[in-house]
């Protein structure tokens, strides 16, 4: 079952690489897969045994005897909604590139190998397996940056490379250091086991992995290449970015650094918190100051992946749930602005925000949506941002009290720039030459429509998502004694 | 037994002999082409006895031939690297009127310096099959005569000559220490003094590393390497960058390991520290090159370090057991063989059609003939060392030996210039894959280029996919090592 999800998008890939004959077809055989996916993995999450600790739909094959690598997938209750969510995102990601012209039969392939990277990343109970797609996920992304990019594309791609890759040597240097002090690669099996210290400390090993995590996520100081990266990439890779590669660090923070070195992490929670309240106001001050709609999002990303560091920080049921929460809803929230901001690109053919203006009247539907996804994103009542931030909250402030408030200023400031930033957008006096412009396309409400539904469905009631992440952090939890 | 002695030599004897009889074929063959064809045949017989060979243990000549596992090893290496660079060079060499069977033979006469050089355990054997390597190459590399090409044989044939006094004035002394030249008895000698109290010793050593240095073009021996590689024809280039690395690292294994195995920890810090530096040196050199073979070249350099963090690996283990590092580099050796023809061979299907070797050449490549910008994209990934192929795989297992030996910070090093070196693979496939053509007239690769590209790319992704069976093959050589 977990295989048929990873490699459904790649299958697609090939498929559509060899037998389609025009661009059409290429995006069916796209959105039939991308469909596919999305319709397994929510079957996967709604048979999901919640009482259950184990990883379950587990397949689990000898590959590499040598070396003790094993092909090792298996889903419990914290990667079950992230595979949920690379689903909806890929399905929204090729929608929104439905009018993709450019060397249509490569875009594809690049957008569904990069699926199966991510797909793959979340699955994998196996420590080399997760490393192998890991890097796998780089090349696509390179490749649809730098190919279908805009702007500075081809630097901003190389940027986005080298930091991961180097980063994420770092996190090969730690996940070999626990293979050659515990024997294996097994995730589950290096939760029960401690640590022995071999020549690097059990710290050691924490930030060696932490590292890569923390450039993916991004954490300031390692966040410069998000702003680049996501405001050169095509809007579907932005989409993939910004919704679900993001979350690749925080899911590896909570899977990998918070599981396996419950006593680390509680040692040095004050540095995360810390972190945290710095990416989350810098985040916010500095997207003030930006005048690329991409941009302005991309920073605001920066400043709402500190409230996934603080949930961390808290390292309690609450926090941690309102962690993992905050990285699906961000991952709903920030796809669909991002997904609005491409078309309002498409067809005002700026994203400069001083010539934007007025909008709203000959784009109303995309205004509405702008509206709707910029409450979320503040955190406004009903809709899915406001629990995940409220659970952040409830969680730390028991623990961090100066850093909870500071955080929530983050909020007041988000509350700004998104207000700001649609009444410049598409608010104001009609400027005459959008005169010409429309609204947006059946085939662009469809996903967006989706997204908001899943966003107020999320808000409204959040058990559905909560009670699984919650699931999935309890033997976490259990290990850092119970949310002390 | 003799018998049994000359059946272990077998190999060597019968591809030296392949040698004789391609020149001897030259003379009466009208047609050229056929000499391809008999030395892709005939070499069939030496890996014929290669595979007899396997799972023989044994020692010839009084201890000067040593059959295992290990050598065997690098002996199927060896076969396959020089099929594959007689497959490709087949276009470029037809184009001469005269001396076709002398690069055949040359090549093949090169092959069995390196695989004597693999299975030996004495000291002046070595230096014998070294030579014999060294000087068939040199010829090969000069084999246009254009100016560029002697001028690139002169260079090395004048560092190398420095190269081989360096390390045989290194024997010597080592010699003079331990009173012997085979390698057993050189380390009952060494036994485990410390090497700072025995500074004759010490001297010796490192000039022997001179010596192989030259032969694997690690820093600071690599002088060499750019000028040869762009003034020779680019098939010899090719096969200098694979073979003639690998077997510089069988010596560099067997001595080592085997006569100075006594003093690990202090050579071990040497191949690590060469090993930093060589990385970083072809990584950041490789950046500014505009011609595609002096990339390769300088990415031939940072992959001699990548190769001497498992040197050092292999050393660090203290006792030396059976560790990750030779398996690792015996991987890396081999997957890197596959990556690095597959390159090679690119550019020569390109500079064919082209008669260029610019990197502005390969402009727009995907446009004019995506097979091949798909096979240079492959294997510049492999080189990078990201998935799926057989490159990821040869890192992962090299890094692996280092951080299994605590050299942590080492595994980092290269990792992070690994990171480093995607950005100019990278180029090379941004070009391809970005830039404009030249012009939009296909690009179609001969047929023998073709093939050659095919055995190579094909493993790459092969044992990307599925690397346990080399891997397996790996530790079984490295099993088989003495010491």
């Amino acid at each position: 079952m977990l295989t048929a999800i990873i490699f459904l998008p790649i299958a697609a890939a090939i498929v559509l690489a060899l037998c389609a004959r025009n661009d059409k077809q290429v995006k069916w055989i796209a959105l039939a897969a991308s469909l596919a996916v999305l319709i397994l993995s929510l079957i996967v999450w709604a048979a999901l045994d919640l009482s259950n600790p184990a990883p379950q739909f587990v397949e689990r094959h000898s590959w590499i005897p040598a070396f003790s690598v094993e092909y090792y997938l298996g889903v419990d209750g914290l990667n079950a909604p992230m595979l949920a969510l690379t689903g909806l995102l890929g399905v929204a990601a090729v929608l929104i590139s439905w009018h993709q012209q450019v060397r249509v039969k490569e875009f594809f392939f690049a957008l569904l190998a990069l699926q199966t990277g991510i797909l793959g990343v979340f699955a994998s109970l196996d420590m080399m397996l997760f490393f192998l797609f890991w890097e796998v996920e780089l090349i696509p992304m390179y490749l649809l940056i730098t190919v279908w990019g805009s702007g500075r594309k081809e630097y901003s791609a190389i940027k986005f490379l080298v930091y991961t890759a180097a980063s994420s040597g770092l996190m090969l240097a730690g996940i070999l250091v626990l293979y050659f002090s515990v024997g294996t690669f097994d995730m589950i099996a290096l939760r029960d086991t401690p640590f022995t210290t071999a020549v690097v400390t059990s710290q050691g090993v924490f930030f060696l992995l932490i590292a890569a995590f923390a450039v993916k996520l991004p954490v300031w100081p390692f966040h410069t290449w998000l702003p680049d990266a996501h405001t050169d990439a095509p809007t579907a890779a932005s989409v993939m970015l910004a919704g679900v590669m993001l979350k690749m660090g925080g899911y590896g923070i909570l899977r990998l650094c918070v599981s396996l070195f419950p006593g680390v992490a509680h040692d040095y929670a004050w540095l995360i918190a810390t972190l945290a309240v710095i990416n989350i106001l810098f985040g916010a001050v500095l997207v003030f100051r930006q005048k690329d709609i991409k941009r302005l999002i991309a920073y605001s990303s920066v400043s709402h992946m500190g409230f996934v560091l603080l949930g961390v920080a808290s390292l309690n049921e609450v926090g941690l749930t309102g962690a993992a929460l905050q990285m699906f809803t961000h991952g709903t929230i920030t796809g669909l602005l991002f997904m609005l901001a491409g078309m309002v690109y498409e067809k005002a053919h700026t994203r400069h925000i001083p010539d934007l203006g007025g909008l709203a009247g000959k784009m109303p539907v995309l205004a509405v949506a702008f509206v709707i996804a910029g409450l979320a994103s503040l955190g406004l009542p009903a809709m899915s941002g406001f629990v995940a931030e409220l659970l952040v909250f409830l969680g730390a402030f028991g623990v961090y009290r100066e850093a909870t408030i500071l955080a929530i200023f983050g909020v007041l400031l988000s509350a700004g720039y998104i207000l700001w930033t649609i009444q410049r957008v598409f608010y104001g006096p009609e400027k005459p030459r959008f005169a010409h412009i429309g609204d947006a396309t059946k085939s662009e409400i469809l996903p967006v429509a989706g997204m908001i539904a899943v966003i107020f469905i999320v808000g409204i009631y959040p058990a559905l998502v909560t009670d699984t992440f919650k699931a999935g952090l309890a033997p976490i939890v259990h290990l850092l004694g119970g949310g002390s | 037994m003799p018998i049994r002695d000359y059946y272990l030599l077998s190999p060597e004897i019968s591809l030296a002999s392949i040698a004789m009889a391609v020149i001897l074929l030259d003379t009466v063959v009208k047609r050229k082409g056929l000499l391809a064809i008999f030395t892709l045949a005939a070499l069939a017989l030496p890996l014929a006895f290669t595979i007899s060979l396997w799972g023989e243990e044994g020692r010839a000549f009084g201890g000067l031939l040593i059959v295992d596992q290990f050598s065997i090893f690098f002996k199927f290496l060896f076969l396959g690297v020089t099929a594959a660079v007689v497959i490709a060079s087949q276009d470029s060499v037809t184009n001469f009127k005269r001396f076709q069977g002398e690069f055949y033979a040359l090549l093949l006469l090169a092959t069995s310096g390196l695989m004597l050089m693999s299975s030996t355990g004495e000291l002046i054997t070595i230096f014998l099959a070294l030579e014999l390597s060294t000087l068939s190459a040199i010829a090969l590399v000069t084999f246009f005569k254009t100016d560029q090409a002697v001028e690139a044989g002169i260079k090395y044939l004048v560092l190398s000559g420095i190269s081989s006094a360096m390390m045989l004035y290194g024997m010597a002394l080592v010699f003079g220490v331990s009173g012997s030249t085979r390698l057993e008895e050189i380390a009952q000698a060494v036994g485990t003094t410390r090497l700072l109290d025995n500074p004759a010793l010490l001297m010796g050593m490192l000039l022997m590393v001179a010596g192989f240095g030259f032969k694997i073009s690690s820093v600071p021996f690599q002088m060499w390497v750019p000028d040869v590689y762009q003034g020779a024809p680019t098939s010899v280039a090719a096969y200098l960058s694979v073979a003639s690395k690998a077997g510089g690292f069988a010596v560099i294994l067997r001595v080592f390991y085997v006569a100075f195995a006594g003093v690990s920890m202090e050579w071990s810090m040497l191949f690590a520290v060469l090993a930093v530096v060589s990385m970083t040196f072809g990584n950041l050199i490789a950046m500014f090159q505009s011609n595609i073979k002096r990339l390769l070249a300088y990415s031939t350099i940072a992959h001699a370090g990548y190769m001497m963090v498992g040197l050092a690996a292999v050393a660090a283990r203290n006792p030396i057991g059976e560790g990750l590092g030779t398996q690792g580099l015996l991987f890396y050796l081999t997957g890197y063989a596959f990556t690095n023809l597959g390159a090679f061979f690119v550019v020569i299907a390109v500079a064919q059609k082209l008669k260029g070797e610019s990197i502005d050449d390969f402009a727009g490549l995907a446009k004019r003939s995506p097979l091949l910008a798909g096979l240079l994209a492959l294997c510049l990934i492999s080189l990078t060392g990201l998935p799926p192929t057989v490159g990821f795989w040869a890192k992962l297992y090299l890094f692996s030996g280092a951080v299994q030996a605590d050299l942590v910070w080492l595994a980092v090093a290269g990792v992070l210039n690994s990171a480093i070196s995607a950005y100019y693979y990278l180029r090379v496939v941004k070009a391809m894959y970005m830039s404009p053509a030249a012009s939009d007239e296909r690009l179609t690769p001969s047929p023998a280029i073709s093939l050659a590209l095919l055995v190579t790319t094909g493993g790459v992704l092969f044992f990307g996919f599925a690397p346990s069976y080399l891997l397996d093959f790996a530790v079984r050589a490295a099993r088989g090592f003495p010491g």
